[in-house]
Order: C-alpha cells, then structure tokens, then sequence
C-alpha cells in the first residue's frame, strides 16, 4: 500500500492554469525554483515591511489559512501579538494526509516563497525564532535556509525541525510538541497555542501555502489578490487532485472554481465518476451529481456539509468499491489515532471492524446501527478533531455509498476493479 | 452556566467522577465518562467540584461560560 | 493536678500518638496503593477508597502533630522543637530520632503538595507523591529504634503486622494484574511502539 502512496503523490505533472491573476503559486513556469536568484529574478526582492505592515497587507488581501480550517491570517498573527511576548512562528509542511501532495509541492518548487512567508510573519508578530516544520526527506532545505541567511535576506534565523510522516502531525500542537522534542501528538485545548504554543511563548503555527500566498501579497499587493476567488476567500489555493483523473497532481485555481474544472486541470476524470472525496481524510464524500454542480468554495460546498479543506480531491470511477476504500482508509485512520483520548483509542478500531465486515464480510444492516453508536462515541470526546474527522469521512462515505451498502447487505458488490484508490501509509 | 470540561489526553478512564455525579456523568464500554450534558445544573454543582477535586488524573474541571 | 502527673500524660500521650501515627501511615499507603490501581474495595467505591486515603493521612498528621507537640512539650524526653523538624541534629538518638524529622518532613511535603494539587498539576504531584513510598520507612524505623516501647511484645507484634501489610501490598503494587483494565478492550493508553513512531523524525 505504500506503493499507493508513491504513486499518488510522488507525480507532480506540473498542471496550472496558466493564468497569473489566478494564484501565481505555480504560474506559468512550472518547474521548480531553487536557486535564491533565480526566485529573486522571478518574483524580485521582498519589500522592507513594518509589523503592522504585514498584519494589515493580510487583512487587506483576505488570506486565509489554507492548512484545512481557514482561519483568517491576520487574526492569528493579531493573536499571538496581543498574546505578548516572545512569539515564534512554525511553517507548517506536515502534510500528514496521505491522500495530499501540495505542501510537498510547494517545498520542492516553491520553498523560497515558503521562506519569505515565514519571515514575513517573524517581522508581523516580532518572533525571535522561526521553524520549519516538515518531513525529513526535506532535509535538502538546510541548504537554502544557509544560503538566505548568508545573502542577508533572512533577519530571523530559521531552524528546520523534521515531522513525523504520520496522520496528525500537522496539527498545530502535535507539531509544536515535535519541535519542543516530544511526541508529534496533540496536547488538549485551552491554552491554545497563539496563548501558550512552543515552550510556552505565543506561537503562530501556519500553512506552508498560506506562508508562500503571504510572500506574494507582500509583492504583488492586496488588489491582485482579490481579483480572483470570492469575496470571503480570495485568490486561489492549491489542490491535490487523484483518483481517476488523467492527469493526477497538483493544480492552482481560484477559490470558487467548479470543481468539474478542477477536475479539468488535472486532465478531466478517465471513467464516469461515482463519487468524489473532498478534504482528504477528515473531509466529505460528494455524489457524483453533487460533484457535477459543486464549486470549491467553503460557502458553497457547506451546502453539501463539505469544505475544501486543504486541497484534496479524489475521483473514484464507477465500478470501484466505496465501502472498500472507506474501510481501507478507516483502518488506517484508526492506527493513526496517538493513542493519548480513551475513545478515539478504543473506538476507532471498533468503527473499523465494523466497516470491514460491511465491505467483506457477509453482515447484516444492525451493523449500520453499530456503527451509529460507535460514532456518537468518538465525536466531540478527544483532544484534537482526529475522531470527529474520521466520524466525518464515514458517515459522509455511507451516505454517498448507499447503493453499494444495499447491494453488500444483499450479498453482492458492483466492483469490477481491483484498484485502491484512496492512498494511506500502514505501519509494518 | 458552569460546565464540565475533560482533557481527554489526561483522563484514564478511572471512573470517580462517574460514581460522584452520577446525575451527569455515566461510563462508555471503555470506562471513559459520557457527560449527559456539559452544562451543570445549579444543584448539581456541589457534587460536580467534588468530582473535579476526585479525579486521581487531574482530567475533570469546571468552566464558567457566559450564556 | 501535679506537674508530675503532667508530664507522665504527656509522656504516654507522646508514645501513644507515636504508635497510631504508624497504625495510620500504614492504612494510608494500602489506601494509596489500592487508589492507584482503580479497584474497589468491598463495600467501598472508587471515590471512597481515594477519601478514605485522604481523611486517614491527614488523621495521621493530626497524631504526628500531637506526638511531637507533647514530646518537646515533655521534659523527659528531652526534645527540642528544632530537632523534630531538622533531622540528625538531635543529642539523643540524632539517628532514630532524625528518620522521624525526615519521615515528618516528607509527610508535610505530601499534604502541601497534595492540598494544591489542582495548582501545581498532576506532574509535579505525582513527582512527589513518590516520596511516600520512602515516608513509610523512615517512620518505621525512627518507632523501631526511638520507640520506647519497641521492645515489648504487643508493639513487636503490632510493627511486624504493619510490615507484612505494607510488603504485601507493594508484592501486589508490582505485579502485572495491578491496574484494573476493567471492560476496556484496549488496555491501557498510548501503546508504547506506537508513540515512538511519532517521536521527532521518526519513520
């Protein structure tokens, strides 16, 4: 299964829109800049900006987060100033979702962009230290971050802490625990982390694209950010498109684009769809009708109890067994759990079970009621949202599989493919 | 209105609380406690802070929340 | 009432709070012990097990309170307030007499640390309550070598009861069916290959 995941996220086609208005993440040169003055070149030199400069440039341009909750920018950065202090900042490349590439993306391609970002919200919040936090086959990023210190073009220092390839090690106190040197497992909330993150300062924990989307306001203006996506989130963000798509990878396009166009970017789906997974692993499954009049907009898809979380979108073709991807990925989700909330411990694996019976086994519709049950027991009860977003998954999943429930309930299966579509990392 | 609040990563499933407020708290099949509802009724706080000052994990506390 | 008199009631009072100081330090550590593993006791809830504790060892402080406040009190014994707080300064006995400052000390540490337990978090509590497990002893044998009455029968019989209880259950304490696994299904929490995994870097 792991080979699921090289597949998935290890092919970076390089598809963008071509359109600068659009985003400019990955514009019109899709290839990766590494070089400090080939990124100068491209995109010229950070303007000098005050504190309040960049806190004011992020309310002005509307950047949200674009980690999964999109949460305004500038009223985190606000946060952690009137938090006082020392601040740090963390850019977050955790990317622990199997099923999402962008954040790799962006720190293959883009990570001078990342970097400025991260030293913007340094001078924003007057942070004395800066992390980047990411997996350790980004370890070749030392480099970069010696090279920008050497240029001058980097007043805080930077220091690159490795994340943990594991499911909830982005989430933002998981993270700050790897960094302090603990476990990558969330701690519980209050004090949050903009109060009390990193051995205790305010910490501001942000999304390496919401950090490289900074780094282009800074240059390009607020303006030119609002002029694409919608008047609650502006500009574009990134998607990592997989399943039964031509052309799976990573693709720019605004906020609010119609997810059939999304689907496009990526060279349009290979087979009539069934269903299609927004959010990744802790997001919604749509219909394919659903799918077919959806745009990728929070406003709009909350309409389908949906989000577009951080970019993911997987196409499942017909004849592909749901309720067999649902109970791959609610295994693996059930591994993931830290093991630290009694119920998200306990109750996952037996939420699992229960699917795999639906899926393979001969069973009865009182497992329906099980699962139910189950669910009511992990929502709400843990320190982080990992059992509420896997309760999310499921049910949405069910809900979109209901056919294919009926016929596994009556013995039977519409599965004339053996693919494995959804990607997850199984340990041993 | 003063509710209950769990930290989940501190809590063991030991049950005190369970045993002292029975009125809001039961056990799941795991042994960890379902709060019936968060909210604590004024005649039921008593008890409530009793099982906060029980917990042998420190897991258990009360908040004040403006309404 | 003569002065003589007084001072033989202090006298008796003294050894006397002394030997149920211990009776009651020992009850605290099986009560602590079983609060530990989650269990019941017949007749005795979770919750009561864990207030039975808690009243019992501040009785104990009660009598240690009474046992040293009549014992300086008392001329006979020839104890100064200093030494029953800073141990191994005493003229008589500076070792025996010593174990019992220590063994006072550490009881005054728990009950602090234990009435602010909400304050200082369960970390540095429980970083400190392992002190109890050290208390015990110390106050076994400042009776045993500082007791007057530790070479009569009825008081060899009473301290070797109290260590069998107190050995018994620490046999118990570190044996692996300890803790109560009740109905849970999977055990205790964070299984310890998984929480490697997610430590820095890890794979």
């Amino acid at each position: 299964m792991t080979a699921m995941t090289q597949t998935m996220t290890g092919n970076y086609t390089g598809n963008y829109t071509g359109n600068e208005a659009a985003g400019g993440l990955i514009g019109p040169q899709p290839a990766a800049v590494l070089d400090l003055r080939g990124h100068l070149a491209q995109h010229g030199q950070l303007p000098s900006l005050g504190p309040h400069d960049v806190v004011r440039l992020a309310r002005d341009a509307g950047l949200t987060g674009h980690g999964g909750a999109g949460f305004p920018l500038w009223r985190k950065l606000e946060a952690v100033i009137n938090s006082g202090g020392r601040a740090v900042v963390v850019a977050n490349g955790a990317e622990g979702e199997p099923a999402s590439a962008k954040d790799r993306w962006l720190l293959t391609h883009r990570p001078h962009l990342v970097l400025d970002g991260l030293q913007l919200v340094a001078r924003a919040v007057r942070a004395g230290d800066a992390y980047l936090y990411a997996s350790e086959r980004h370890r070749g990023l030392d480099h970069l971050i010696a090279e920008r210190r050497a240029a001058g073009i980097d007043a805080v220092r930077v220091e690159r802490a490795a994340a943990p390839d594991r499911f909830i090690s982005g989430e933002e106190s998981a993270a700050i625990n790897s960094i302090a040197g603990g476990l990558a497992i969330p701690s519980s909330k209050p004090p949050r982390v903009v109060e009390r993150g990193l051995r205790g300062r305010p910490t501001l924990v942000s999304n390496v694209e919401t950090l490289a989307l900074l780094a282009l306001v800074a240059r390009r203006g607020p303006a030119w950010f609002r002029s694409a996506g919608t008047a609650d989130f502006p500009g574009s963000m990134l998607f990592t498109v997989g399943g039964a798509v031509r052309h799976p990878g990573v693709v720019e396009a605004p906020h609010g684009t119609p997810l059939t166009e999304v689907l496009e970017l990526a060279g349009g789906p290979t087979s009539r769809l069934q269903a299609v997974l927004l959010g990744g692993y802790h997001g919604s499954w749509l219909t394919a009708e659903e799918a077919a009049s959806a745009a990728m907009s929070r406003s709009d898809l909350a309409a389908y109890g949906a989000s577009p979380g951080a970019g993911v979108v997987v196409a499942l073709a017909e004849g592909v067994c749901g309720l067999a991807e649902l109970s791959r990925v609610m295994t693996y989700l059930a591994q993931e759990s830290a093991g630290q909330c009694g119920p998200c411990l306990n109750g996952l694996p037996r939420i699992a079970e229960q699917v795999r019976s639906l899926a393979f086994d001969g069973t009865d519709a009182a497992v329906f009621t099980e699962l139910q049950r189950l669910s009511g027991l992990v929502v709400g009860r843990g320190a982080c949202h990992h059992p509420d977003g896997s309760v999310r998954f499921l049910r949405t999943g069910l809900r979109v599989f209901a056919d294919e429930v009926a016929m596994h309930l009556d013995r039977r299966c519409t599965r004339t493919s053996d693919d494995r579509v959804l990607p997850v990392r199984m340990v041993r | 209105m003063t509710r209950l609040r769990i930290d989940w990563t501190a809590c063991d499933g030991r049950g005190l609380c369970a045993e002292l407020v029975p009125e809001l708290i039961e056990r799941d099949e795991w042994g960890f406690p379902l709060i019936s509802d968060a909210a604590v009724p004024p005649g039921v706080l008593v008890h409530a802070r009793r099982a906060v000052a029980a917990c042998p994990r420190l897991a258990l506390s009360l908040q004040a929340e403006n309404a | 009432m003569t002065s003589r008199s007084v001072d033989a009631a202090l006298w008796y009072l003294g050894r006397g709070s002394g030997v149920v100081s211990l009776a009651l330090l020992t009850l605290v550590v099986g009560l602590g012990i079983v609060t530990r593993s989650g269990r019941t006791l017949p007749g005795l809830p979770r919750f009561a097990v864990s207030a039975v504790h808690r009243s019992a060892s501040l009785l104990a402080v009660t009598f240690l309170v009474v046992h040293i406040v009549t014992l300086t009190l008392d001329p006979q014994s020839q104890l100064r307030w200093l030494d029953a707080v800073i141990p191994f300064g005493s003229h008589f006995k500076p070792l025996w007499i010593g174990l019992g400052a220590l063994s006072l000390d550490l009881m005054i540490a728990l009950t602090v640390t234990s009435l602010l337990r909400q304050r200082i978090g369960r970390r540095v509590w429980r970083t400190i309550h392992w002190a109890a497990y050290a208390l015990w002893p110390f106050a076994m044998l400042h009776s045993i070598g500082s007791g007057t009455d530790a070479r009569r029968m009825w008081m060899v019989w009473f301290m070797v009861a109290c260590a069998v209880a107190v050995i018994g259950i620490l046999g118990w304490r570190v044996s692996p069916d300890f803790l109560d696994d009740r109905d849970r299904v999977a055990g205790t929490k964070l299984p310890a290959p998984r929480a490697l995994e997610m430590t820095r870097g890890g794979r």
